[in-house]
């Protein structure tokens, strides 16, 4: 769905993931704001990259806080990365035939501290892997880059730059994303967010 | 407040995207699987076979995803078309199956798992994009009796003992035509339907990466998740490392545990 | 509805058959080409599968990098049928000018050349996707890339084709060394170093892009002429 724009990458490294997201909100070829991260914080070790329709992603957000926090009433723990990702998936599918414009990602680290990232289309196909996941409106630039520059059990700071180095390249190549990045590195003892210095054109 | 756990879709928002639709906008692809996917009976059982591709469009978007799906312990199927769509429907049909094996205290019969997924694609009109390979085993009075049927998307069906489908299905039918015999014996049968697999994964672009295979018989069920990998990366040089500080960071933050924004305080009741 | 009885009908109107073929003279046969330049040096990479622009493989051997001079070579990706055309009028012009002129032709000349060879066809153009890459008079790598109808640009390195949006962003990543504050070593990569990038690249297409796959052509052309490496990829 391309009018907004937007990028967002998840990578797994040795005991932590990073995901990243552009800063750019359009109105399709005009950009109105640069500061507009695509990625939400559902808890401490669960995040959700949503791109697409931003009034969709907004909404869809909306209605997961409503529900991770009945699920905080009801069960007293916070929803793990997998429960969120049949959540998300389900809420989608559920909209089979009139769906939300939007192609989340999420990612987190489960009880045992292991980390977990999940993709999925607009209509809640969900994707597992080991490595990275990628959703936006110039996904071939991502996977070209990602799938050159990963590399397995990276520890923080690799994982890090490695992350930077692939939203910053093909933000360059995507005229409706850009505008400056964001990384948030998600670690068992912290969470920490970077934000990217990039082109602003 | 919303009504939660009501089930069924939704088609609030259908007016919305026509309308979205009208200014020119296109929407995104759904997630397919070009697919191929194939079946067999042999002596004891059924064998079911999947590649591992799933695409968006010219780009392979999961290299190495699962289209064996479970339906109950005897009960396999394959799935092709909408990646969501064959996930939902097998999902929705084992759990229905379940419901009904604990009413019954029976083992569901294959011919049960048909009926409710014929009955819920031709519900759809065919809009449930899911092209499915059905196989498993029935024990009645101790006699066992294997079965293998293709469900199309409309809800039609097909018993056949060597099945196919997905983009793939002719490639993976002309293995089928040129080897397949009556009565074949487990490893006879898994290799037929590797060679199968395989024949779809190298000449049809919508299939790839690996084969799995689902073996189903009277002794129960193997899962070779993986069976064969013709298609590992052949060339990767060295690691692309970067060096501490080579992205340029303009601001760190460290994001504080949601917990520590709340305060426990005793207060103390006055009067 | 005013203007409909209005409207003056004084020859009849055209007889239009009720159905007809539309007359679709292009098909995308797809796959990737690549080339990186050096101060001594140009490395080109094509893959040779071609596609019958849906999920059918009609070859895994069609060769998509074609030498033109001992200095000089075209890539090109699109539709096969005037990648063929397109070569044979390159060809046939470049031996008429050795002949002439008792030398072949210059890399930028080629470049210049093939630019006009487009534009003469600018209304039913060449559906092809261009690279030159060679190295000069000089020996200095160098890199032409083209649209359909002839724009040209001098660069480092680009790509073309259905894997061209994966390995752009890298090629700017790897050998333009953008957004990159610590850089390991010089900022030019040695003949060596932009081999195994460029083989690597064309694996990476070949694993996400259904288009490109099965081999690669591999040709490093410097001082000493034309060399080709072919290249295993994928034939899923």
């Amino acid at each position: 769905m391309a009018y907004n724009g937007g990028a967002v990458i998840v990578m797994t490294g040795k005991n932590c993931v990073a995901i990243a997201t552009d800063l750019r909100f359009g109105i399709q070829h005009q950009t109105v704001s640069n500061n507009h991260p695509k990625v939400y914080r559902i808890n401490d070790k669960c995040f959700i990259g949503i791109s697409g329709l931003v009034t969709d992603a907004q909404t869809l957000y909306q209605k997961l806080v409503f529900r991770h926090n009945l699920y905080k009433l009801r069960e007293e723990r916070d929803m793990t990365p997998q429960v969120l990702s049949n959540l998300v998936g389900n809420m989608l599918y559920e909209k089979r035939f009139g769906p939300y414009f939007t192609e989340p990602v999420i990612c987190g680290l489960d009880t045992q501290d292991k980390p977990f990232i999940s993709g999925m289309d607009l209509i809640g196909a969900s994707v597992y892997t080991e490595d990275f996941l990628l959703v936006g409106t110039m996904t071939p630039a991502m996977y070209g880059l990602c799938e050159t520059l990963y590399k397995k059990d990276m520890n923080e700071d690799e994982l890090f730059e490695t992350v930077s180095q692939c939203m910053l390249s093909s933000i360059e190549r995507d005229a409706m994303s850009g505008w400056g990045a964001e990384v948030t590195i998600i670690t068992p003892a912290k969470t920490y967010k970077k934000k990217l210095l990039a082109r602003q054109d | 407040m919303e009504n939660l756990n009501r089930g069924g879709f939704t088609f609030d928002l259908c007016k919305r995207n026509d309308l979205i639709e009208k200014t020119g906008l296109k929407m995104k692809g759904f997630l397919k699987t070009g697919t191929t996917i194939v079946g067999v009976v042999y002596k004891d059982g059924v064998v079911l076979g999947a590649d591992t591709r799933a695409t968006e469009g010219p780009i392979v978007a999961d290299k190495n995803c699962e289209k064996i799906h479970y339906i109950a312990d005897n009960i396999y199927c394959c799935g092709a078309g909408t990646a969501a769509d064959t996930e939902n429907t097998t999902n929705l049909i084992s759990s229905k199956l379940k419901l009904h094996q604990l009413a019954t205290g029976k083992q569901p019969r294959v011919i049960t798992a048909l009926t409710m997924l014929k009955q819920m694609l031709f519900k759809y009109q065919g809009h449930v994009s899911a092209a499915l390979i059905l196989g498993g085993v029935d024990v009645i009075g101790g006699v066992v009796t294997p079965s293998l049927f293709t469900i199309h998307p409309h809800g039609s069906t097909d018993q056949l003992p060597y099945v196919t489908m997905g983009s793939g299905s002719l490639a993976a039918m002309a293995i089928f035509e040129a080897f397949y015999k009556k009565d074949m014996t487990k490893l006879e049968a898994m290799t037929l339907v590797a060679d199968a697999i395989k024949s779809g994964i190298f000449n049809d672009l919508g299939s790839g990466s690996n084969v799995d295979v689902t073996v189903i018989s009277q002794e129960g069920v193997e899962i070779h998740r993986g069976y064969e990998k013709p298609n590992e990366r052949k060339y990767r040089s060295n690691p692309y490392n970067f060096k501490k500080g080579t992205a340029p960071v303009l601001s760190t933050s460290t994001l504080e545990p949601l917990g520590s924004r709340i305060i426990i305080e005793d207060v103390t009741m006055e009067g | 509805m005013m203007m409909d009885d209005l409207k003056l009908t004084a020859l009849p109107e055209k007889e239009v058959p009720i159905s007809h073929h539309r007359f679709e003279p292009y098909v995308d046969n797809g796959g990737t080409v690549l080339a990186v330049a050096g101060s001594n040096y140009c490395i080109v990479a094509g893959d040779t599968r071609m596609s019958d622009g849906g999920y059918g493989i009609q070859t895994r051997h069609y060769t998509k990098v074609f030498k033109l001079t001992d200095k000089c070579v075209i890539a090109t990706s699109g539709m096969q049928a005037d990648t063929i055309a397109l070569r044979k009028r390159l060809d046939t012009q470049l031996r008429q000018y050795e002949r002439d002129h008792g030398k072949s032709m210059s890399t930028p000349a080629i470049a210049q050349f093939l630019s006009n060879t487009l534009y003469h066809k600018r209304f039913f153009p060449f559906y092809t996707f261009n690279l030159v890459a060679g190295v000069d008079e000089d020996g200095i790598g160098c890199v032409w890339t083209y649209d359909a109808v002839g724009s040209h640009e001098r660069v480092r390195f680009s790509s073309q084709g259905s894997g061209n949006q994966l390995i752009q962003p890298l090629l700017d990543n790897q050998v333009g060394k953008f957004n990159q504050q610590i850089v390991d070593g010089p900022r030019e990569l040695s003949a060596e170093q932009a081999l195994s990038l460029v083989k690597d690249a064309i694996t990476s297409a070949g694993e996400r892009d259904i288009y490109t796959g099965d081999f690669a052509d591999i040709v490093t052309i410097d001082q000493k002429g034309v060399h080709f490496e072919k290249f295993d990829l994928k034939l899923d």
